[in-house]
């Protein structure tokens, strides 16, 4: 009986301790991409990370800082790996606050992206928004479709629409059914309490329309792939070791497996006197 | 060391007889690994390898991460961040140590409900019992003092939600809130002398665990059967047991091995799924979750911390008698420490003259209830407090309570067990002398 009872107690467990998750204040509504990075095997793919650089350098930059990512690490293997001179020149393009010399000057590889005021910083975004993966809070989609804060964010980008008409017209912010922590019109919520559109009121405007910028490498520049390609790179910035850690796991597994067979072994070989003792004796 | 008669250590070279004239450490280790532990232990008896597996993981692993972390309010969180990034090899360790955590109460959890199942806490074993509830009540301080360390949301606001119980207890808990903070409020103060206790306590746990394993090492272990080994003769002990080493060693190792892949694939592929997306946001304090959700392994406790509300009769009537100085909020917080209390009170209450939940057929399905109940009771734990949670909550914190103060004595009286085989060497030859054995239970 205990075995079995060990079994649900671990499927239990799973579900109970992924139901922690929980935090959307209402529901709303999160997409699931196929990104390259999920899964045991999944890798960044690079060229989308060089991608979603400019995408931020170009757009998301103006507001958002990225205070956790130094300009050296765009030159990282397994990141967006610009040519060494391509990332001394783009640390160029930046000024950085230097308190020894109490002024401004050029950002060099080893200085950070700066912080930015008012707006949220990006660097950890993909890992801080990743709490509503549902169904019901189980987590269940998080551990079986990998969704995360990657999906967050591409769902956020596309999430603008009309503002639905239950809502006042001068009600602050923008209609985005993705964001779930925004504000939201009491008109829009029915006797039951129960909230009749998805998402919430976001601050922030639309920041990408589609065609936002031009590709270097002539990959499609729609709102959809945009998306994609601003919330690979987040998630990059959020867990720039996501490659190594999935290697070193893989082969962590592979090694245990091993050693447990090895042990298993080991183990019946030890207790097989013992055992047929036993069957001797019964 | 052990009741159990079997060889002890004779030192033979010279070597080994001059040392073990000035320190007998040979023989204090010989006697510890070639112990005579019953054979029939089953694979419930994994968990403290395992457990002690895990508590050098987290030490060894909290050392280096000592060695980079910053505890200051204006740099903590960016120095996690600084290890993730720049410290060599340091993503992976700070995934350990995190994860460590859960694997820990993972085992300290089975283990425990292995020892409630087959009355591991039952007499002569009650001292090994109450320490082992030390550790864990340590293991749980340990817990929450780390998870403050990163200075993301849930640490900052977690902190104040679980210092503020303090503050729930009558006459002296705002003064005892602000001892453990040294502050008014959770701040700098805080995290510095947090910092300190989550260094230090773990190696109090190391202690406590030596004298746990001394403790049942004089007793011997407890068994699936629950029937003591025979003391009679070294002939007779021989037939009910094997050395620890190798043939526990071996096998500890093969579990702890398969424990390992499990462990490695959540470090690897999924290392942030038992954790809260909040703590990747910094903390402020201006800023306060929507939801402040403790670790999973809080939970059932947790639940059993809210359940009790000031609409709860026994709440009404506690504040009555006590002309209102027990209010929900301190209820909640003697719920919630009693809730372990009555747990470590277990051999006092059960009155069983059976040890081993195997031969008792009613014990059985109430002890399945109450693993069940604190499953239950984990999930109420996360869920928000409206709606049916709080209903459900209740009744499973009402069950808890009940399984230890009422069915547990009661139970002893009107149970009839099942007859016990009348040694181990049985249980073992019983086990698999059938053709297909069927699995020990």
């Amino acid at each position: 009986m205990f075995r079995k009872l060990t079994l649900t107690a671990a499927v239990a467990l799973g579900l109970a301790s992924a139901a922690t998750q929980v935090s959307a204040a209402g529901e709303a509504h999160v997409e699931d991409f196929d990104f390259s990075f999920e899964g045991p095997f999944g890798s960044y793919d690079q060229m989308q990370l060089q991608r979603g650089l400019q995408i931020y350098t170009e757009i998301c930059a103006s507001c958002h800082g990225l205070r956790q990512v130094a300009f050296r690490n765009l030159h990282d293997e397994g990141g967006p790996a610009l040519p060494e001179d391509q990332m001394r020149a783009y640390a160029e393009f930046y000024e950085v606050y230097d308190p020894l010399l109490e002024d401004w000057r050029t950002a060099t590889p080893a200085d950070k992206f700066p912080s930015v005021e008012g707006a949220p910083d990006l660097s950890l975004m993909a890992k801080a928004r990743a709490g509503f993966s549902g169904p019901y809070g189980t987590g269940l989609n998080q551990l079986f479709k990998g969704m995360g804060g990657a999906e967050y964010i591409a769902s956020l980008m596309i999430g603008y629409e009309e503002a639905p008409e239950c809502a006042p017209e001068d009600f602050d912010g923008y209609y985005n059914t993705a964001f779930a922590a925004g504000g939201f019109p009491e008109s829009c919520i029915d006797e039951k309490g129960k909230h009749m559109v998805p998402g919430s009121w976001i601050g922030m405007p639309q920041p990408l329309w589609g065609e936002d910028v031009e590709y270097a490498d002539g990959h499609s520049n729609d709102l959809h792939h945009e998306a994609e390609d601003i919330a690979a790179f987040l998630m990059w910035t959020a867990e720039p070791k996501l490659v190594a850690r999935k290697q070193a796991g893989l082969t962590g597994v592979i090694f245990l497996t091993v050693l447990s067979v090895l042990l298993y072994l080991t183990n019946k070989r030890l207790w097989a006197p013992h055992k047929a003792a036993a069957k001797r004796k019964d | 060391m052990s009741g159990i008669p079997h060889d002890h250590y004779e030192p033979k070279s010279n070597g080994e007889k001059w040392l073990n004239s000035r320190l007998p450490v040979i023989g204090l280790l010989y006697d510890t690994l070639m112990i005579p532990t019953p054979k029939n232990l089953n694979w419930m008896w994994i968990w403290g390898i395992v457990l002690t597996f895990t508590l050098a993981l987290q030490i060894v692993t909290g050392i280096v991460l000592v060695m980079h972390y910053t505890p200051h309010v204006d740099m903590a969180f960016n120095s996690i961040e600084h290890i993730m990034r720049d410290v060599n090899g340091g993503h992976m360790i700070r995934y350990f140590h995190m994860n460590g955590a859960s694997l820990f109460f993972v085992a300290v959890y089975a283990h425990i409900f292995r020892g409630l199942y087959y009355g591991s806490y039952k007499a002569p074993r009650e001292v090994t019992w109450i320490i082992g509830m030390l550790i864990y009540l340590l293991m749980m301080a340990t817990g929450f003092l780390g998870y403050v360390l990163p200075w993301g949301q849930m640490s900052f606001h977690g902190t104040a939600v679980i210092t503020g119980l303090f503050g729930a207890i009558p006459f002296i808990g705002e003064s005892l809130q602000t001892w453990l903070l040294g502050a008014s409020a959770v701040g700098q103060p805080a995290l510095n002398r947090f910092f300190s206790l989550h260094y230090l306590l773990p190696f109090i746990i190391a202690g406590l665990v030596i004298v746990h394993i001394w403790a049942f090492h004089s007793t011997g272990n407890n068994n699936p059967t629950g029937v003591e080994v025979r003391r009679t003769s070294k002939e007779d002990a021989e037939k009910d047991t094997l050395p620890f080493w190798p043939y526990f060693v071996i096998k500890d190792l093969f579990a702890l091995a398969v424990i390992l892949v499990i462990f490695m694939a959540i470090v690897g592929f999924m290392p942030n799924y038992l954790g809260h997306p909040d703590n990747y946001i910094e903390a402020n304090p201006l800023a306060t979750p929507a939801h402040i959700v403790p670790e999973w392994y809080f939970l059932p406790f947790y639940s059993i911390l809210r359940s009790f509300t000031a609409d709860v009769w026994v709440v009404m009537f506690a504040e009555w008698v006590s002309f209102g100085i027990i209010d929900a909020k301190f209820f909640g917080v003697l719920a919630m420490f009693g809730a372990i209390a009555v747990m470590a009170l277990a051999p006092w209450l059960d009155t069983s003259s059976v040890r081993s939940g195997r031969y008792r057929p009613m014990f059985k399905w109430w002890f399945a209830l109450l693993v069940v109940d604190f499953f239950v009771l984990m999930w109420t734990g996360a869920m928000p407090a409206e709606g049916i949670y709080p209903i459900i909550a209740l009744i499973g914190s009402a069950y808890w309570f009940a399984y230890f103060l009422v069915l547990l004595p009661l139970l002893g009286v009107i149970e009839k067990p099942l007859p016990a085989p009348a040694t181990i060497e049985d249980d073992f030859n019983d086990h698999y002398g059938k053709p297909s054995g069927t699995p020990a239970e």
